[in-house]
């Protein structure tokens, strides 16, 4: 049998904008995943403590404020300080074209961005399980 | 055509040009039962042609002594006229003395059913007259056309008021100020929390000295300002009357809203600071406040505007509205406040979302819903039972595939909000899906507006749906599915009870989970999205906030810091400490701390160290 996942859906900053994080969270938990959402308005180093405490596979981020090139990374650097730098970090929001790039190269493993189907998301939540468990 | 008569007979005739033989029986039959016969009056020509009199009083030759009174209007229609309709035409004209199609033919102010019977009357009734269902002024856009208010706020305040500056120019007839996240909850630019966010989806204020510069060269006499704040509305209030003090304006003379609605925060928006019980206490000491001071200001902006964006139906967006409104309404009145004195200044904030005869259903079911709420409060004044409406289309409908089909979106919705009798509209930007928009989308969505206002004929008559077969039975579906929700609240104990209980955050998760499942099923259709997709590279030109604008923001923050007294800045904020630990009102003590330019960080810590601060339920 398949090995049940465990994410954590974390939202970073002041936005308070959950629709998305909400609506992902329930259709990765129908789809079988164990999943913990953390609320709005966390800290970066409160999503990562929550990530470690939680023994989770991969933590989503969801921003639509524009803050995500600060608070994305800032979230996979606590990870690293608390030595979990294993745990694959994804990130969603609006977040336009020419921001993907900067975001890969500070350690985001993948951006889902507006228009993408459930489908499409419970895939990238899938793999970056798979990879984590190699 | 029908003829009818009100009073002793119900029965109606149907009378057609050509029936004149039996038209003059009926005629004798009502002299001698004394009975007012009411014709409709595009047909009263022809009628009175087949009663042989062309005039309104008939004389029945067998029976001299009694006069048959027909009447060309309907005695409602015509107090309407000569009261309320007077009334508004003695103060505001209508923009032309006649509006025309093309070709000449005169566009009727408002159109009528054939027969007004007390059913029309108690549900539909007159614009500007309880229960408003058709509008709340009597000539609507013929009078004046909604206020074209765009949102706008980004990077610092010189930047914004640039960007205000430009609307102004462009013709938008007033200001929707969009702060910072940070400043809507409560936190100085340098505050950990605030980290990433300062100036981004709107503009960053600290303190008065930023609000200064916000309003710099806008005379706050001549535009009325709307401004999206809820948690700390009571200390950004304070800062505008404040600058306008300095303008010279007395408060008196302020128009605008500012959105203090704390209980959709804790359902859909998320700023929140502190809990229900205090936070519905500065709002009630804003409302007595302004009440005296600045009469011509919307206190509270109620706003199912979120919660729709949260992903709730469109009844539920009406039902947790009206019950979040009524809740304000009971504090207030709880606290002494008189019910017309503070019930005009309620006004409302919807989401124009694409489902076009929906939405122009839900606007005018709110409108009658909240009339007849406000007068089982004990509402005396009709001006209290109105409902007041700003409009934003709906940012979630928008799509950051092929962008320029969400200018088609956002004037679908922009219509509904005008076929449904908005008082004010916002369009968003086509650009909105991928980020701030940048000043051409923004021209768009402002010409959007000005189409609707000028080319497409719909603002030159009043309530142009009225008498749909399926409008009006969407109304009233939309009527009773909101009532039923808000007897579900009630039965829980009021709305402050059914957000601790997750009830009202429940329902809107299930219907955005819902509505998310159809998209991905292929049900619902999203044009772009999940059909009629084309390979693109969305590379659109971007508003970029500017990286700098948080390190210029604590820079200059510092620099006030170290510049004001400081003495002074803590005499206030312990003034306002005690205030708020006691029962004073807290409008003055913080207009003391604005002028002593303390920051929105520090008197909001102030209060946040005696009220507690808020938790959601995760």
């Amino acid at each position: 049998m398949r090995k049940m996942y465990r994410v954590l859906i974390g939202k970073p900053g002041l936005d308070g904008h959950d629709r998305g994080a909400k609506v992902i969270a329930r259709a990765l938990r129908d789809h079988g995943f164990e999943v913990i959402y953390t609320g709005i308005r966390r800290l970066p180093a409160e999503i990562a403590a929550a990530a470690v405490q939680e023994d989770v596979d991969v933590v989503g981020l969801s921003s639509l404020s524009g803050a995500h090139l600060r608070l994305f990374p800032a979230v996979v650097e606590e990870l690293a300080r608390l030595g979990a730098e294993d745990i694959a970090v994804i990130g969603g929001g609006v977040v336009p074209a020419e921001d993907i790039a900067a975001l890969q190269e500070a350690g985001i493993s993948r951006i889902l961005t507006p228009g993408a189907s459930l489908q499409e998301v419970i895939h990238a939540f899938e793999t970056a399980c798979e990879e984590r468990e190699g | 055509m029908p003829w009818c008569w009100p009073g002793r007979s119900s029965r109606k005739w149907d009378w057609h040009p050509g029936n004149d033989g039996i038209a003059k029986r009926i005629v004798h039959r009502f002299i001698a039962a004394e009975l007012t016969i009411f014709v409709e009056p595009s047909r009263r020509w022809s009628f009175y042609k087949a009663i042989n009199k062309e005039r309104k009083v008939y004389l029945c030759p067998s029976l001299p002594h009694k006069r048959l009174k027909i009447m060309t209007d309907h005695p409602s229609h015509r107090a309407w006229q000569e009261n309320e309709l007077a009334t508004s035409l003695a103060r505001f004209p209508e923009r032309y003395d006649a509006f025309y199609h093309h070709g000449g033919v005169e566009i009727p102010r408002l159109a009528l059913p054939a027969s007004i019977d007390q059913h029309y009357e108690e549900r539909l009734g007159f614009p500007g007259r309880y229960p408003f269902t058709r509008g709340v002024q009597p000539t609507m856009y013929r009078g004046r056309l909604w206020t074209m208010r765009q949102y706008a706020g980004f990077s610092t305040a010189t930047e914004s008021n640039k960007r205000y500056r430009y609307l102004l120019e462009h013709g938008t007839t007033g200001l929707s100020v969009a702060f910072d996240l940070p400043t809507q909850i409560g936190y100085d630019s340098d505050h950990a929390m605030a980290m990433g966010e300062v100036g981004k989806v709107g503009v960053a204020i600290d303190s008065l000295a930023d609000m200064e510069l916000l309003f710099d060269a806008i005379p706050l006499d001549k535009v009325s300002t709307s401004m999206t704040i809820n948690a700390p509305a009571m200390v950004l209030m304070a800062m505008y009357v404040v600058v306008a003090e300095k303008q010279g304006v007395s408060a008196d003379q302020l128009r605008g809203t500012i959105q203090n609605d704390i209980l959709k925060e804790y359902v859909a928006r998320g700023t929140y600071i502190f809990p229900p019980k205090p936070s519905l206490r500065l709002i009630t000491d804003i409302f007595r406040w302004c009440g005296t001071r600045t009469p011509n200001f919307n206190t509270i902006s109620i706003s199912g505007y979120h919660i729709r964006e949260a992903g709730s139906t469109a009844a539920q967006e009406v039902a947790f509205t009206l019950a979040n409104g009524i809740t304000y309404v009971k504090a207030a009145l709880a606290a002494g406040l008189e019910l017309d004195h503070f019930g005009r200044r309620l006004a409302f904030f919807f989401n124009a979302s694409s489902d076009l005869l929906e939405e122009v259903a839900k606007f005018r079911a709110a409108r009658r819903l909240w009339a007849g709420i406000m007068k089982e409060l004990g509402a005396a004044k009709p001006a209290s039972c109105m409902l007041r409406f700003h409009a934003q289309t709906a940012g979630n409908t928008l799509t950051a595939q092929q962008i320029d089909n969400n200018i088609v979106r956002v004037t679908l919705q922009a219509l509904a909000a005008v076929l449904g009798g908005t008082q004010s509209l916002h369009t968003n930007s086509r650009d909105e899906a991928l980020s701030l928009p940048t000043e051409e989308s923004v021209r768009i969505a402002l010409r959007t507006q000005q189409i609707i206002a000028h080319e497409s004929g719909v603002a030159s008559t009043v309530d142009p749906l009225a008498g749909s077969y399926f409008v009006e039975q969407l109304t009233d579906r939309l009527e009773a599915e909101a009532r039923e929700l808000m007897a579900r609240i009630e039965a829980t104990g009021g709305v402050v009870a059914a957000i601790e209980d997750g009830f009202i955050q429940r329902q809107i998760e299930h219907a955005a989970y819902t509505y998310q499942k159809e998209i991905e099923s292929g049900e619902r259709i999203i044009v772009g999205l999940n059909k009629f997709q084309v390979d693109e590279e969305v590379r659109p030109p971007l508003l970029k906030v500017a990286p700098g604008v948080e390190a210029d923001q604590v820079a200059r923050l510092q620099r006030l810091k170290a510049e004001r007294d400081n003495k002074q800045v803590e005499r206030c904020l312990a003034a306002l400490q005690s205030a708020a630990a006691g029962q004073d009102e807290l409008m003055e003590p913080v207009l003391a701390c604005v002028r002593a330019y303390a920051s929105l960080g520090e008197i909001c810590d102030v209060l946040r160290q005696v009220f507690g601060e808020y938790r959601d339920r995760q």
